[in-house]
């Protein structure tokens, strides 16, 4: 052994090489650690404790230091540490709370120097002196740390945190007598080493356990920590105050964390749960790493530089029972995948560019955004760093905006606005939605809402009104109507009125429509279903002058089926038609289709309301997709699978979100009846507030605060307790009834509550 | 039918609120309603009482709220609100109504009545905690009652059993308290499974799924399998487990379902064990927990006779063996020796080892219950499947099944990350709940201030994980003989091995000169170490399913 530690130190002057290379080890390994001169590595675990030499091509494993037939618990360890002066000494932490020194110099097969067993629990983490040969300091679950003079039998100083466990302990590199701890309960803890009584400073560092923290090699005021919160933070210690200066935002629990040798801004992570990789973070890029090793298949439990001024060379251990070497020029570099650019819709149509500033910049006809003097590109600029390959980033954004004259979403706005969707009889809403269509100029839409109500209403309910002649009407225009001339049928028996007819319009109508569904299913086979179902709208569209005067000149019919529709009775006898007002009749139906019931049950249509249904969300009116199945409810939902509907309406409530519409999704909302939607509105209805007296978090129910036991939300203008809604300045937070603030404030600018702010109710 | 029940629910609810004005109105309404339900029955003669339960669904709505409002009576934070109710009755009664009286005394049948809080005389603290409660269920149920001895902790648990059951998670309300059902029926727990079923039922749960889990979707179903597991054998849970329920398959879950779900069924099953360590009595207005038969008729409670404690027990004087008295001192005696002595006697690594190995094959000698056939009150055994599964012990299973190490696997650094990460919000509420029942102390024992009583805690601790096979490298396992005597470890093993065979016995055996408020506290103990031990093996496998 001694032979080999003296070759070694020969090697040490040589530049080290090597290349991507792993070992198997035989069991999963907690910690690893190298030499100074970089040419062996320890790695340690629960039933592991080997020396591996690091050549050119592979490990080679050099010493199991781990002997004896039934090793006991001191050789379990959770970390270990090579002391970087002398190259013999070795320390490790064992999981039942004995802190040992291995002397690679012994002659005998057992290694173990000294045994420490002052600690009571689990010893989460040793360090050496970074230039004392006998000083090594431990850190424990117990909550203390411990200071060793390795030529004593026992601790020389203990540490108490008076908090919990110790997770790490770190001597500086810079300060001879400082140390940092980090805890269980989110702090951090800088020691003089001198001075075991009290902690120098401490401050809040994480939420959650503090895993592990790093003082950075160069620049003495720096500690790198990282937590179980998924942050990596770097604090800037020469400060009065420990500053944040950098923050990296990591996707799981940050474990270990190491400078990167003489690139000031690289840290290395890991971590102890679900993600396996490596990162390398540049701390001023927090949003992307900037090298990545994926290499192994189970967390990575030690990460180490092999050498301290060699960038270049990572060594890494994992419970995948793997150690690995990883060349830094054969990391993964994850912005090379990254989009460099992006793309955006507005809501009124324009669109937002951002793209790596050297594709724009060709550009010379680009305008500047005339948005103000916002300076973009304002995602970030990196300064070039020569010693870096990192690409030297800063994007510039565009905006286009599209013309003020195109804009024609109000129509969307309007028509949530003004939809009913429940609330009354089915063709009241339809009749209402048809109306709300016409007038924004949508006569397509108008006329679908119109014979929806025709075909889905109950005959006895129906009540009629002039829409339903537009579809007969419509029906007569329609060029495709191959088996029966519809055209005849629609306008010329509106004239033909026969006074004795024994069916009253709507059951005329029912049979009418089914001519289309009829008609469209022959068609079907030939043309196939989608293409007859545009046809027939848009045809529909076109002649819309011509169905509005029609509808004028049948006011007086209007009249009558009012009046037809007032009685209650499901069938109507010739009898009682007999007494009204003529009605027209559509005989040539009834002659030419006996084959079909009088009352057609709804569900007869839902294919072709299916149809017409995706027909409008392909076409991207998803409005009235969502709207129609709304209305319809049961009649239709059971034809529409449910994920199409969910489809539907996340769009929609996407679209009314985004447009600001908040009552409007929320009625929505209510209205589903997929259980993936109503839900929406269930998540987050917490509200919290603060106490307007003391200004603490109200943590009851009700109006008095815990704390000052005062009426916490009392009007200010009033002096009651506000009940109901509540409105207050964001300013001064003073507030009270909506009524009584609207009033005064429009009396008088400032705030109620005499505090001197001018409060603005918008 | 329905609707009125809805409705009526919602006035129920007015009882919750702060405002003294608006109980009093939901309180009126109630009033009416009972009244006009009494009026629609008719006049009864006194001589002739109606039978209970007739047949008349007016009727027996009409015993429901009466049942109600008797819990109300007794068990409403609200002064007014119990005092309307004592009213109402009543005046009910003297319509010639019978009226139903609580079976039983107070919550818990090991716990004198007298000796728990009683809700009309606590401290602010507890009675917003109180309030909040009822105010979030309706009811104040007897399992916070008794832990009301420890409100910093009942303040823990509410949330967490709040934010479980009520607020944003990934499964649905009634798969929530169906998943409650399936848990509480393994240990055969008619308490829970009684308040889940209302509970089910009220937030729109098929009452089809009641008949059994065979009635239940297929999804649920699958549970079935790790719900048995996990709450007799957590350490046989592998990823082969995880991976059936998570294929993607039309009946599969998502990871984050799974952890609501194994959250829920974990604490369902620990909660379980609390009930019957602390002899948690039936819930007023639930099944078994009034009568309306008049008192002469039986004095003995379903619950009662199926565990073999009779009334009989009461008359025991816990102090009558003179031989304990000194107990607490010599406790108390040898934790100071251990904490003295700890340097002097270091034990070898391998000493250490048989420790372990000797306290769980002990463990396993120290037997359960007298074999006592137990009759649950309710047919609960069709909520669960193959009912003859139970704990075997960690020792005696056949496989080998090796040792989980905390110090590899540990809730501080792997677990809380893994449920934090699929299930936001949890894993705090949690951790926060272990550290609250591990750290709880008011550095008493018995009659004895000043004590620290952190060794004893984690005797008690480390002896459950020990049970389900969880080992401490740096712990000595000699310290657990040297703390809990026998009688204590039959009390532990059972309660969280196969809780419904606890007896009010055991629970009386251990720890006599002890307050009642501390033998809770030592429930509470069980309770969350055997949760954390049970959500270490699903973790666990969790977590290799996703490596």
């Amino acid at each position: 052994m001694e032979k080999m530690s003296r070759v070694t130190t020969a090697l040490s002057s040589n530049a080290i090489s090597g290349r991507t290379m792993f070992c198997h080890l035989d069991a999963p390994a907690n910690a690893i650690s190298v030499c100074r001169d970089a040419t062996q590595v320890v790695v340690a675990g629960r039933n592991i404790f080997k020396i591996y030499a690091l050549e050119e091509e592979q490990f080679v494993e050099k010493l199991n230091l781990r002997v004896g037939r039934k090793p006991s618990l001191n050789f379990s360890c959770a970390d270990v540490m090579w002391h970087q002066m002398e190259e013999n000494l070795l320390a490790t932490a064992a999981t039942n709370g004995a802190v040992v020194t291995w002397n690679l110099g012994k002659p005998s097969r057992n290694k173990q120097d000294q045994l420490f067993t002052e600690h009571k629990r689990t010893v989460n983490k040793v360090c050496f002196h970074p230039t004392e040969v006998y000083m090594l300091l431990s850190g424990s679950q117990d909550g203390f740390m411990k200071c060793f003079d390795l030529r004593k039998k026992e601790s020389v100083s203990t540490f108490s945190g008076q908090s919990e466990s110790v997770r790490d302990v770190q001597f500086s590199m810079k300060d001879y007598f400082t140390f940092a701890a980090s805890f269980e309960n989110g702090n951090v803890q800088l020691w003089d080493i001198r001075r075991p009584d009290r902690y120098e400073r401490m401050f809040t560092a994480h939420t959650g356990p503090v895993f592990c923290c790093d003082w950075h090699p160069d620049d003495r005021g720096w500690l790198a920590t990282g937590g179980r919160d998924k942050m990596v933070k770097v604090w800037d210690m020469t400060t009065n105050r420990p500053k944040e200066i950098y923050c990296v935002q990591t996707i799981a629990s940050v474990a270990r964390i190491k400078w990167r040798p003489e690139r000031k801004f690289h840290l290395a992570t890991c971590s102890m749960m679900v993600d396996h990789n490596i990162y390398v973070w540049d701390v001023r890029r927090p949003f992307i790493p900037f090298a990545t090793f994926e290499e192994h298949k189970d967390v990575t439990t030690g990460i180490v530089w092999r050498h301290q001024h060699d960038p270049h060379f990572l060594l890494s251990g994992s419970k995948d029972s793997t150690l690995y070497q990883h060349m830094f020029k054969d990391a993964t570099r994850p912005v090379d995948k990254a989009n460099p650019e992006g793309l955006c819709f507005g809501l009124l149509g324009d669109l937002a560019f951002a793209a790596k500033e050297s594709l724009i910049s060709s550009d010379v006809n680009r305008k500047p955004y005339p948005g103000g003097d916002r300076r973009y590109p304002i995602f970030f600029f990196k300064k070039p760093d020569p010693t870096e390959q990192f690409a030297h980033v800063s994007s510039a954004l565009s905006v286009f905006e599209t013309d003020l004259n195109s804009n024609h979403m109000d129509w969307f706005v309007k028509t949530a606005q003004l939809y009913l969707l429940s609330g009354k009889p089915f063709a009241e809403l339809c009749d209402h939605n048809a109306k709300v269509a016409q007038e924004l100029k949508r006569p397509q839409v108008s006329t679908t809402w119109t014979m929806l109500r025709i075909m889905f209403s109950d005959p006895a309910n129906l009540t009629a009104t002039g829409p339903n002649h537009n579809l007969s009407s419509k029906l007569g225009t329609l060029p495709l109507m191959n088996s029966f001339s519809m055209k005849e049928m629609g306008t010329e028996s509106r004239l033909e009125r026969s006074k004795g007819e024994s069916r009253p319009d709507n059951t005329h109508l029912e049979p009418g429509t089914s001519h289309i569904s009829n008609n469209n299913e022959e068609n079907e086979e030939t043309e196939g279903s989608e293409g007859q179902a545009e046809y027939m709208f848009g045809d529909a569209e076109l002649d819309d002058d011509e169905l509005y005067s029609m509808e004028h000149d049948n006011q007086t019919v209007l009249l009558s089926n009012t009046v037809l529709s007032l009685l209650p009775l499901p069938n109507r006898h010739e009898a009682e038609v007999t007494c009204l007002t003529p009605i027209e009749s559509f005989s040539l139906i009834s002659i030419s289709q006996p084959l079909y019931s009088p009352h057609l049950p709804g569900s007869f249509f839902c294919p072709i309301a299916r149809e017409m249904l995706s027909y409008y969300a392909e076409q991207g009116d998803v409005q009235m997709a969502v709207s129609v199945l709304i209305v319809l409810g049961e009649r239709i939902r059971k034809e529409i699978d449910d994920l199409t509907q969910e489809h539907w309406y996340m769009s929609y409530i996407d679209l009314l979100q985004r447009f600001e519409l908040w009552n409007v999704s929320n009625e929505v909302i209510k209205l589903s009846t997929c259980s993936a939607i109503t839900c929406l509105n269930q998540a987050s209805t917490t509200l919290h507030i603060n106490c307007s007296n003391c200004k603490r978090p109200m943590s009851n129910k009700g109006w008095i605060c815990d704390r000052c036991h005062q009426c916490a939300s009392v009007c200010a203008v009033c002096h009651h307790v506000v009940k109901g809604l509540f409105v207050w300045c964001q300013g001064c937070s003073h507030g009270g009834h909506l009524e009584h603030i609207m009033n005064w404030l429009k009396s008088s600018a400032h705030c109620p509550a005499g505090c001197g702010h001018l409060c603005e109710y918008t | 039918m329905e609707v009125q029940d809805r409705e009526f629910l919602r006035r129920w609810d007015g009882l919750g609120s702060r405002d003294a004005s608006s109980r009093t109105e939901a309180m009126e309404n109630i009033c009416q309603e009972v009244m006009r339900k009494v009026e629609a029955i008719g006049p009864l003669p006194a001589s002739v009482p109606s039978p209970p339960a007739s047949g008349s669904p007016s009727n027996s709505e009409l015993n429901g709220i009466l049942a109600h409002l008797l819990m109300l009576s007794q068990r409403c934070p609200f002064e007014d609100v119990r005092e309307r109710c004592i009213c109402l009755l009543q005046t009910v009664q003297d319509l010639g109504v019978r009226i139903p009286r609580p079976l039983g005394n107070g919550p818990s049948r090991f716990i004198p009545e007298q000796e728990i809080l009683q809700v009309s005389k606590v401290d602010t603290r507890t009675q917003s905690i109180f309030e909040d409660a009822f105010a979030a269920l309706g009811r104040l149920d007897n399992v916070s009652l008794v832990m009301g001895f420890h409100p910093q902790y009942l303040d823990s648990f509410l949330r967490t059993q709040h934010y479980l059951l009520q607020m944003d998670g990934p499964l649905s309300l009634h798969y929530r308290h169906y998943i409650c059902i399936m848990a509480a029926a393994r240990h055969q727990c008619s308490y829970l499974v009684n308040l889940h079923v209302n509970d089910f039922l009220q937030v729109g749960g098929d009452p089809k799924w009641l008949n059994g889990l065979g009635e239940a979707p297929q999804k649920l179903q699958q549970l079935g399998e790790l719900n048995k597991i996990l709450a007799h054998r957590p350490w046989l849970l592998t990823k082969e487990h995880m991976k059936c329920l998570l294929k993607a398959e039309e009946h599969s879950w998502s990871l984050a379902e799974l952890i609501h779900a194994v959250v829920l069924l974990t604490h369902y099953h620990s909660l379980a064990s609390f009930t019957f360590g602390c002899g948690i009595m039936a819930e007023i207005h639930c099944d078994g927990g009034h009568t309306f038969r008049p008192p002469s008729l039986s004095q003995y409670c379903m619950c009662d006779i199926a565990n073999g404690n009779g009334h009989s027990n009461h008359h025991d004087d816990p102090f009558g063996n003179q031989e304990v008295c000194g107990e607490v001192e010599v406790l108390m005696e040898r934790m100071k020796q251990l904490q003295e002595g700890r340097d002097d006697e270091e034990a070898s690594q391998e000493e250490m080892a048989t420790r372990f190995e000797r306290e769980k094959t002990e463990s396993m000698l120290v037997v359960t219950a007298e074999d006592e056939e137990c009759v649950p009150s309710r047919d609960i055994s069709r909520h669960f499947e193959d009912p003859t599964y139970g704990y075997q012990d960690f020792s005696r299973s056949g496989e080998h099944v090796p040792t989980l190490r905390v110090q590899d696997y540990s809730w501080e650094d792997h677990g809380f990350s893994l449920v934090n990460r699929l299930y936001p919000d949890v894993g705090q509420m949690l951790d926060e709940k272990f550290q609250m029942a591990y750290n709880l102390t008011y550095n008493t024992m018995a009659t004895h201030k000043d004590v620290d009583t952190s060794m004893l805690r984690r005797a008690i601790w480390n002896y459950i994980h020990c049970m389900f096979g969880i080992r401490y490298d740096d712990y000595d396992y000699g310290e657990i003989n040297q703390l809990l005597d026998r009688s204590f470890k039959i009390y532990i093993k059972t309660m969280v091995c196969s809780p419904e065979k606890t007896t009010k016995r055991m629970y009386e055996s251990f720890w006599r000169q002890f307050q009642h408020s501390e033998k809770v506290h030592v429930n509470l103990l069980l309770m969350e170490a055997r949760m954390q031990a049970e959500l270490l093996y699903a973790l666990r496998a969790i977590t290799r399913y996703m490596t």
